[in-house]
């Protein structure tokens, strides 16, 4: 009666899995990413320095936090100023901000990453019958997932050419024979495995592996008993066992004797594990990591748009007609104030032609740098082909984003801190078009105005020549009428307490002096002040 | 199987919280004095007493009288409720002297501690029957008859034994029987346990018995590991009834605790009747009424409190305030005002807490809650000030205020001039009234009391510190419009006695 296992059976032994061909499809379809399932160049990779300057490295940081495992930040990096890249991935990013086609996607996702995390890796040791059920588990996950998307999308509205492409695609690959083989198989087995039920007798020192005959669970027999004490509030005695670390060899042995009470069912799975070696689709595969460009964005932007911060769809042009947004604000400051739970303050910008150089004046501290970096992450977000931060915009699809943002660390330099400014705005300027974006913050601070005011207007020259489009930040207020292409902003304070800073960035002259006459009433140093002081 | 002595349909909460006001109710109306009367040093009686009268005014009138019945039937078959109170008593102590709980996190450890703490509650279990089996019957209150009825039925012999077939059961002398599902990767799952199978019937089979069927192997010796996973296995198997077990335990416990929980209510009840008793105060079973019906009327109202602690009666005063949503208690200094207006708030708690009342007669309506603002005689912060400090108090407990509250004030809005604090004091007391609040403020601001005289003479009684023409106090309150500058002339007369007595 007592049956000794095979020892083969219970010795761990890495099975090796040659990868399948691949099934023989039409490849019609790639990327979700691209138009036409092509991949254009895109501009090169941009500078850290300039991630760093608008914070859009934190932005692409916290954006792509949790979805590690898709390694999304190459999505973020490879920007495109290609009008028909854009327009693809708006049209797909909107069909995914919600309804039927998320959900479904959502849920796929869901099961692919349960497939990989049951996949059981080559390598790692298992016992044959524990490493063929984690394979069956994997193949579980990818039929149901497959099946599931292939029938929600089915029945989904799409819109976008980029979703209606894959699911073409993913039509002709559910009803491929492979797939459905797949799918008839993994059935069969999992239903057989989930119908057994065993018994298992401990006595010093043997176990008796039997089969389960009905017998009734205990603790409800004594739940029973105890009913009539029952009060409101129970204490949970139930202990939580340490996170399940594999098969070991007594529980090899169990499973052993589980397959001599229904051996059919167990040589099925050995041959099913056999046969379906490289079920997975490489397409399937890439569709899955690609569409969470999209998804990690709009997770993002969600969590703001809850805290009633509005993101729209830009207008994309190539020309310098009119450029502007409503209601825009840094993304990277919305993420923290909304976890702080403070309010975001909102801005408005147009430039209309011939205007190019937006030049912010006012306190410090009043909301200046914020501006210019809500500037360049629209325009960056925009040519990704994402929604952007405010309520409505019209940006410039440019070919290059250059920033020049006053540092600290960099004084250590053969040179002086002006000149390796001089050399850094130079170096911009040789190398921006008049399809650049350039963004100047504080420059030539260290300086004397003189000087400053000086080299201000030159590199505002220099920048109305090239014909880019600029935000300057700077203390320097002629500069803000310096020509027909400059508009002057002003970061704005209360009216009724011109202290308090509002960080409101209006369109206006440059007004520095009601700043300094009320820190003065303050103080009580006006003039009206002084001669009230001066007469007691 | 339930206690319900305090509430008709449902258990006490032995941990309810207090209500945000608690250490300012029990300071402002002197109330430790009666839980430590009721107390005597036994810690239940204090945490349920104080819980009891500091949530009073969560009870509506049917609790009030159940509760009532309840201590009528204590007051008249007083050996029986102290009996079964020192029995719940015995049992908790005992347990807590010689069992250390359910303990360990293993399911062994938790089924074994179980056991043996089941074994003893069922012991506890057959006393508890044995004490109910030998009393008379003659309690009338739905809370008693109830309870000893439960006991009777729930707790027969066949019960007891039922119980016994358990504990040997989860003895596991032949072996443990479990069964499972295949999960992830192949082991198991989903683990129940079974009742050891019971042999075949039979001489033959009885004598000959067969080893159990099934596919066996043996532990190889010195195979530390497989021990540990055939343990790990067990652990999943007696999960469930471990559990099951303990929690059983823990009901049968938690059932003497609220045994001795709501008994201890009405011997603390019983304690304080004493000890009025023994100091020749009255006490009464007072009628409630629902909230909102301004029923207040008291004959020989004292504060219990203040008769605990002197050891003495004190002096009381008759009060009718049927159909008043404001009372305004005037005259003079240490002339029985605030002892008055404690014993009224004491009185109220011990009403709706389903208490005896200090009065010969009592009726009254339930509140929302009972809130006091008292004259605070330490002195406040240097930053904010006395009167600050009286407003931010004042502003917390208007936060904390609903329709047919109970509001308390002693002295309130004194900090400034009179002024500006009877012109706060009238907004204030306007606004609370208007909102449905009872309001009782004991003032000196006479231009506040004349005002409400004026405007809201039907909504209020004026009661005022009696004194006979003499100027000498009674501490008695009777029923009168305030008088002007009474203080003044008390001290005017206190401090010129001498000298008037030698012209």
């Amino acid at each position: 009666m007592d049956a000794v296992a095979d020892p083969s059976q219970t010795e761990p032994a890495p099975e090796r899995q040659p990868p399948r061909a691949a099934p023989s499809l039409e490849r019609s379809f790639e990327s979700v990413l691209f138009p036409g399932g092509r991949r254009p160049r895109s501009r090169p990779e941009p500078d850290p320095g300039v991630l760093r300057d608008l914070r859009l490295d934190q932005v692409i940081e916290s954006v792509t936090r949790n979805w590690a495992e898709y390694d999304l930040i190459p999505f973020f990096h490879a920007r495109f100023d290609d009008p028909e890249v854009v327009g693809h991935r708006q049209e797909v990013m909107r069909e995914l901000e919600s309804g039927p086609a998320r959900r479904a996607i959502d849920e796929f996702a869901r099961r692919m990453r349960a497939m990989r995390q049951a996949l059981p890796a080559e390598k790692k040791q298992l016992y044959p019958r524990e490493r063929q059920r984690w394979f069956l588990a994997a193949a579980e996950e990818y039929v149901a997932g497959v099946e599931r998307l292939a029938r929600d999308l089915r029945q989904a509205p799409l819109t976008s050419r980029g979703l209606t492409a894959f699911r073409d695609y993913l039509e002709s690959y559910a009803g491929s024979s492979d797939f459905q083989r797949l799918a008839q198989e993994t059935r069969a087995v999992s239903e057989g495995l989930a119908r057994i039920r065993y018994s298992v007798a401990l006595q010093e020192g043997t176990v008796t592996v039997r089969t389960y005959e009905d017998e009734p669970d205990y603790s409800i027999a004594v739940e029973e008993t105890f009913r009539k004490f029952r009060q409101g509030v129970v204490k949970e005695y139930r202990a939580t066992f340490k996170p399940f670390t594999g098969m070991n060899h007594i529980d090899a042995q169990v499973v052993d004797r589980v397959a001599l009470l229904h051996p059919a069912i167990f040589e099925h799975l050995e041959r099913f594990a056999g046969e379906q070696v490289g079920f997975l689709d490489p397409i399937l595969a890439r569709f899955d990591r690609e569409v969470h460009f999209y998804i990690a964005y709009l997770e993002h932007i969600g969590r703001l748009r809850q805290a009633g911060l509005p993101f729209c769809y830009p207008g994309l042009s190539a020309r310098h007609d009119e450029l502007s947004a409503r209601e825009s604000f840094d993304l990277a400051l919305a993420a923290k104030r909304v976890w702080e739970n403070a309010a975001v303050v909102r801005n408005d910008f147009t430039l209309r032609d011939p205007e190019r150089i937006l030049v912010v004046t006012g306190p410090n501290q009043g909301g200046k740098t914020t501006f210019a970096r809500t500037f360049g992450q629209l325009h960056y977000l925009a040519g990704l082909g994402c929604p952007v931060p405010g309520a409505e915009a019209v940006l410039f699809l440019f070919d290059d984003l250059f920033t020049h943002f006053e540092r600290e660390e960099d004084t250590t330099g053969a040179h002086g801190k002006l000149e390796d400014e001089l050399i850094r705005v130079r170096d911009i300027l040789e190398r921006a078009t008049s399809r650049s974006i350039v963004i100047l913050n504080e420059i030539f601070s260290s300086t004397s105005l003189e000087d400053a005011l000086f080299l201000g207007r030159q590199v505002l020259g220099r920048l109305l020549h090239l014909d880019s489009i600029a935000v300057c930040v700077t203390f320097l207020e002629e500069l803000s009428t310096l020509a027909e292409g400059t508009v002057s902003l002003v970061a704005g304070s209360d009216p009724r307490d011109p202290t308090v800073r509002t960080f409101k960035i209006e369109r206006r002259p440059a007004d520095g002096l009601a700043h300094a006459v009320a820190v003065a009433e303050r103080h009580r140093l006006t003039y009206r002040f002084l001669q009230e002081r001066l007469r007691s | 199987m339930k206690v319900l002595l305090m509430h008709p349909g449902k258990d006490f909460d032995l941990q309810q919280e207090l209500p945000w006001n608690a250490k300012t109710l029990v300071a402002d109306l002197g109330l430790e004095v009666l839980v430590r009367t009721a107390a005597q040093g036994d810690e239940t009686v204090h945490d349920v007493v104080t819980r009891a009268l500091l949530n009073a005014c969560r009870n509506d009138v049917e609790t009030v009288l159940f509760r009532q019945a309840v201590l009528h039937d204590a007051i008249a078959e007083r050996e029986s409720v102290e009996g079964l109170f020192a029995l719940a008593v015995r049992t908790i102590e005992e347990k807590r002297r010689n069992h250390s709980g359910i303990w360990g996190h293993s399911p062994s450890s938790v089924l074994y501690s179980s056991l043996e703490l089941m074994t003893f509650l069922l012991k506890a279990l057959r006393r508890l029957r044995a004490f109910v089996a030998e009393r008379p019957r003659t309690f009338r209150s739905e809370g008693f008859v109830r309870l000893f009825e439960t006991l009777e039925q729930e707790l027969d012999d066949a019960y007891f034994e039922e119980i016994e077939r358990h504990l040997t059961e989860l003895r596991f002398r032949k072996g443990v029987l479990l069964s499972a599902e295949l999960g992830p990767g192949g082991v198991g799952r989903d683990y129940l346990l079974h009742a050891w199978p019971t042999p075949d019937r039979g001489w033959l089979a009885r004598l000959f018995p067969r080893s159990l069927s099934g596919y066996s192997f043996a532990l190889a010796e010195r195979d530390e590991a497989g021990a540990q996973a055939l343990a790990e296995i067990r652990s999943h198997g007696l999960n469930l009834v471990a559990n099951a077990l303990a929690q059983a335990a823990d009901h049968v416990d938690s059932f003497f605790r609220m045994l001795r929980g709501e008994l201890a209510f009405y011997v603390g009840c019983l304690r304080i009747r004493d000890q009025l008793a023994a100091l020749d105060e009255p006490s009464c079973f007072p009628t409630p009424f629902p909230p909102g019906a301004r029923r207040l009327r008291a004959r020989a109202l004292y504060n219990p409190c203040l008769s605990l602690q002197l050891q003495r009666i004190t002096v009381p005063s008759d009060v009718d305030a049927t159909g008043k949503d404001i009372i305004v208690v005037t005259g003079a200094n240490q002339g029985g005002k605030s002892v008055f207006l404690r014993g009224l708030g004491i009185a109220h708690l011990m009403m709706q807490s389903g208490m005896l009342v200090g009065a010969e007669s009592y009726e009254g309506e339930l509140s929302a809650s009972v809130v006091t603002h008292f004259k605070r005689e330490e002195d406040a912060s240097l930053a904010e000030g006395k009167f600050g400090e009286e407003l931010t108090r004042f502003s917390e407990l208007v936060d904390h205020i609903a329709p047919n509250a109970l509001v308390l004030l002693n002295e309130s809005f004194a900090a400034t001039n009179e002024r500006e604090g009877s012109e706060i004091a009238r907004q204030v007391v306007t606004a609370l009234v208007e909102h449905g609040v009872k309001v009782v403020f004991v003032t000196f601001l006479h231009a506040f009391a004349r005002t409400v005289q004026e405007r809201n003479r039907e909504q209020c009684l004026f009661l005022r510190a009696e004194r006979y023409p003499d100027g000498t106090r009674t501490f008695r309150l009777v029923e009168g419009a305030p008088l002007a500058t009474s203080h003044a002339r008390d001290l005017y007369r206190k401090i010129f006695a001498e000298t008037a007595g030698h012209g």
